[in-house]
């Protein structure tokens, strides 16, 4: 039941913040940050468990009719994988509301309930193993997404909003068709519909079968993590987003294409997959290194922080295709990692153009001057982005080449050009903002450092990439027995290692 | 007739009576509110009376009807769609105070008598006399005496390609007839079942036939009249049309190719394919260019159809559920849809709102309009939680599983297209209000608010938690043997 209150929860919560904004615009705040804690303390309630886990990888799990006549169930389940990524989701989502305290003034109530609809549809997708469900959840969470960007962001937002829905959604359509596609192969094979992911583990099909779906699927998760070349939207959505979208796309609502790869892609469809491979991790390559490119060329600066984020996630296409556990510990990582660092530095931006009023780099310099505290972290979270050895991302990106190099020596060598890119912009990004002279309107604007409830969120902030820097362990510990088993549901019959270009 | 087949009847019966005594109260007292009420009560009753007088098994009521589960869904979602256009009617009447209003319910019931008989027809005779009946009142209906000047134009428009498609109706009609001699569905069935291949004669009728029901269903090539006459018509009753009269021709369609053409033939599920794909890319392509949101819905509601289509080839019992789901998320988006441009509208100022400009920061002036009309247009695009999703989903479930792959493709990609239509309504709305709107417009009353809030409520709830709409179409529906 606990899996149906963590849905539940924010969903009830932001009902009531729309309500109560019409009251006073500090209560939806206050809401939901309630509501947001409790759901945190209870998803913390489940860390225990899953360490002592043996046998069976599921840490809770709940299996209620929903549409029955379809063979369709409301069937939740939670283990580590799920579990590290809810947390994250939860604590970006409070930390959302906390960096919006001052800068959405407008409509606060529909903006938090929004807010919370978006974390419950992404707590969703992590929880859901019914494929429908699942889709389900993947296309709720757009809406509210579509309306944080479309309502509260900047100048271009009803352009990026409606580019935001469209790439998606389209891509889940064909998502949906591979879905029932398989479920029919499945239905024929064993005369029972259904759309329970661990019945349609191993069905059987021709592999010609298995590779167009498998495509299916591979599309709409590439559309959201995104992989190069279906990462235009990203960009933009994160340009025009207000900044708590921005953490939210950056933090949460990525990884749940990386988690889709994860969670079905391979294991469903293992042979198509390890046969996919080197096309995939060719991609995550191009889209580390171009998306670093692009990065080190764009003058806005939370356009470069988008395109790093692209650069990221090309990481974790590559250790997703790599699949051995070292690869696959270092995804999980690098997802945390980046949801961190990035939401860290899109706070920053977002700080900064409340400040500023402005997010091109050419106008600014010399902040450190003025800003010196944000300057401070903005500097730390530039070098955890480049990989910098202690903080969070260097673990992940470190465990995923060395997953990755038993697989393919030729694309781990090219990846690993990446840190030298990711180096390149991030202290471009750190000389041109922060450093150098204060430019006189710069000033004479006289802005002021980052407040207290900045300040805290960012010394959370600071202190988790450092802790998974240093120690990642216990990360590794919850997530080792979901992985053991995916990883068993992905082994290709056809034999491992993965065939890759040796 | 039997007294099972009167008691079967009795809804439709009632709702003759109704027409009757509304006529004959406008001879006593012209009153709009008693008019008004008088026919919300009859269509209120008769909703009431079909779940009551739905026989346990079908039961045919003369050559010309049956009445049994299906008659028991349709005709239910057509009398219940008939009575939410009623009481939107009644509100946007009596926005206007110009001219006779109270012929509006008469034409209202005898339109709904037609569409009302028409899932029950099972013979030409009667599917052409339910077609003409609800066509002549629509008729009327669209050019009801207005200020407005398109108002008569779409009345001329529809009265003229009116005619030519049920001119084709009736030749098609004529010419199976002439073939097999005889117009009962289940007897054509029988001939057909019996002899070989279809001959000519019988292929050019239903050809014909399925001409006639395009135009009616507003398919691409035959749609041409629809975005002038949704634009033209009062907003209640382009909903009507929208739902009402589809939902109609629909089911007596479904009816017909069932018992009597079983489906059998390629070439014709080939000619059906393609009007399909074509209503499916055709609308949604074409409702891009529209800045008009009755126009942009009549479009839509091409698309829809076609993606109706889809289920429609697909048949079998999942393309049967499919088809009868979807017409429910379709009545209650449609409706509600129209029901908001018809709260907004001032039907005295010679045209409705229905401009895109005029939904310009809606969500600021009129919120609750605002969200209920973004809930409708993102169930129209298939967004969770809303029937539409579960709607569509269903549709590509029975595509899938018969394996249409063509139909399937152009249902996802017109999906998508149509998605940036849909958006843009929603951008309109959250767009900040125009400078010139310094006064906000006059509040909706709040029985049309609450018949906006209850389609909202059927849609989210239903569209959360399908599972009993699923089981009462499987019982209705799905058991009745076709």
């Amino acid at each position: 039941m606990i899996l149906l209150w963590l849905l539940l929860i924010p969903t009830v919560g932001g009902i009531l913040t729309w309500i109560a904004g019409s009251q006073h615009p500090d209560w939806p705040r206050w809401i939901a940050l309630a509501v947001l804690a409790i759901d945190l303390i209870l998803a913390l309630t489940q860390i225990g468990p899953a360490v002592a886990s043996g046998h069976t990888a599921w840490i809770a799990s709940l299996d209620l009719p929903w549409i029955p006549q379809l063979g369709i169930s409301f069937e939740l389940n939670l283990d580590g994988l799920s579990l590290v990524l809810i947390l994250l989701a939860i604590a970006l989502g409070l930390a959302s509301v906390v960096i919006s305290w001052t800068e959405i003034t407008d409509r606060v109530g529909l903006f938090h309930a929004n807010l919370l609809w978006a974390t419950t549809g992404v707590i969703g997708v992590f929880l859901a193993l019914d494929l429908f469900l699942f889709f389900f959840f993947w296309e709720l969470m757009l809406v509210p997404m579509y309306f944080l960007i479309a309502l509260w962001g900047h100048e271009r937002r009803y352009y990026a909003a409606i580019k935001f829905f469209i790439f998606t959604q389209g891509s889940g359509l064909v998502m949906l068709v591979a879905i029932l596609v398989l479920v029919f192969i499945h239905q024929h094979a064993t005369g029972h519909l259904t759309f329970d992911y661990l019945a349609l583990l191993g069905t059987r099909m021709s592999p010609s079968t298995a590779f167009w779906l498998m495509l299916g699927f591979f599309l709409a998760f590439a559309v959201k993590l995104p992989a190069v070349p279906f990462h235009t939207w990203l960009p933009d959505a994160h340009t025009e987003a207000p900044t708590a979208g921005s953490l939210l796309l950056a933090g949460i609502l990525l990884k749940t294409g990386a988690y889709g790869l994860i969670r079905f892609v391979v294991p469903l469809f293992p042979d198509a997959a390890h046969a996919f491979a080197p096309v995939a991790m060719a991609l995550g390559v191009i889209g580390i290194l171009y998306a670093a490119l692009l990065a080190f060329g764009q003058n806005d600066m939370k356009r470069l922080v988008a395109y790093s984020s692209v650069s990221h996630m090309g990481f974790v296409l590559l250790g997703v295709f790599a699949w051995n556990t070292l690869a696959l510990q270092g995804v999980v990582l690098q997802m945390l990692a980046h949801g961190i660092s990035t939401g860290a530095l899109f706070i920053l931006v977002g700080a900064l153009q409340e400040r500023i009023h402005t997010r091109d780099m050419r106008l600014m310099g010399g902040l450190w001057g003025a800003v010196p505290r944000l300057s401070a972290f903005g500097m730390v979270f530039a070098i955890a982005s480049l990989g910098l050895p202690g903080l969070g991302n260097f673990i992940g990106e470190f465990l995923i080449l060395l997953g990755s190099f038993r697989v393919s020596v030729v694309f781990t060598v090219i990846a690993a050009g990446g840190l030298v890119a990711g180096a390149a912009y991030a202290l471009l990004l750190v000389q041109r903002a922060f450093h150098g002279r204060a430019s006189p309107s710069l000033e004479a604007a006289r802005p002021i450092d980052l407040t207290t409830p900045h300040l805290a969120v960012m010394a959370v902030l600071v202190l988790a990439i450092i802790g998974l820097g240093l120690y990642p362990q216990p990360i590794f510990d919850q997530v080792a027995p979901g992985l053991a088993v995916l990883q068993h549901n992905g082994a290709s019959s056809v034999g491992a290692p993965a065939p890759g270009p040796q | 007739m039997s007294a099972a087949a009167f008691a079967a009847f009795a809804p439709f019966t009632l709702l003759g009576a109704v027409t009757i005594v509304v006529m004959l109260l406008i001879a006593v007292r012209r009153d709009h509110h008693l008019i008004a009420l008088s026919t919300i009560v009859g269509l209120l009753l008769c909703c009431i009376a079909l779940p009551l007088a739905a026989p346990a098994s079908p039961t045919a009521v003369t050559p010309l009807f049956v009445v049994d589960g299906i008659v028991f869904f349709y005709s239910g979602l057509v009398l219940g769609s008939a009575l939410i256009v009623a009481i939107l009617s009644y509100i946007y009447l009596e926005g206007s105070a110009q001219g006779p209003r109270e012929e509006y319910y008469l034409l209202l019931l005898t339109a709904t008598l037609g569409a009302a008989v028409l899932p029950a027809s099972v013979h030409f005779a009667s599917f052409f006399l339910g077609l003409e009946t609800l066509s002549i009142s629509l008729l009327g209906l669209i050019a009801y005496a207005s200020p407005r000047e398109d108002a008569a134009e779409a009345g001329t428009k529809y009265l003229i390609l009116g005619g030519a498609s049920s001119a084709f109706l009736l030749f098609g009609m004529a010419l199976i007839y002439a073939d097999l001699g005889t117009m009962s569905f289940a007897s054509i069935g029988a001939l057909v079942h019996a002899g070989g291949p279809p001959d000519r004669y019988r292929l050019v009728g239903v050809a014909m036939i399925l001409t006639g029901v395009a135009f009616k269903l507003s398919l691409v090539p035959f749609h041409m009249w629809t975005p002038d006459i949704y634009e033209g018509a009062p907003a209640p009753i382009t909903g009507f049309v929208a739902v009402v009269s589809k939902i109609a021709v629909f089911a007596v369609i479904l009816r017909y190719f069932i018992l009597a053409e079983g489906h059998a033939d390629a070439s014709l599920r080939a000619g059906l394919a393609a009007i399909a794909i074509l209503s499916m890319l055709g609308g949604n392509l074409l409702a891009l260019l529209q800045n008009n949101v009755k126009r942009l819905l009549a479009y839509s509601s091409i698309a829809h159809l076609g993606y109706l289509l889809v289920a429609f080839l697909a048949m079998g019992s999942l393309g049967i559920e499919a088809i009868a789901y979807y017409f429910a998320a379709y009545a209650i988006m449609t409706l509600g849809a129209f029901g908001v441009v018809g709260l907004l509208s001032t039907p005295g100022s010679g045209r409705d709102a229905d401009r895109i400009e005029d939904y310009r920061g809606l969500f600021r002036t009129r919120p609750f309009l605002a969200a209920s009309l973004a809930l409708m247009l993102l169930s129209l695009a298939g967004i969770p939680p809303t029937m539409g999703f579960i709607g569509k989903f269903y549709l590509i479930v029975s595509g899938v599983g018969a394996g249409l792959f063509w139909p399937v493709t152009a249902l996802v990609i017109g999906s998508v297209i149509g998605l940036y239509y849909y958006l843009r309504v929603l951008v309109a709305m959250a767009m900040p209000v125009p400078a010139e709107h310094a006064a906000p417009p006059a509040a909706a009353p709040l029985y049309g608010n609450a018949v906006i809030a209850a389609l909202l409520v059927l849609l989210v709830v239903l569209g959360a938690y399908p599972a009993p709409a699923i089981t009462l179409i499987r019982m209705t529906v799905g058991s009745t043997s076709w």
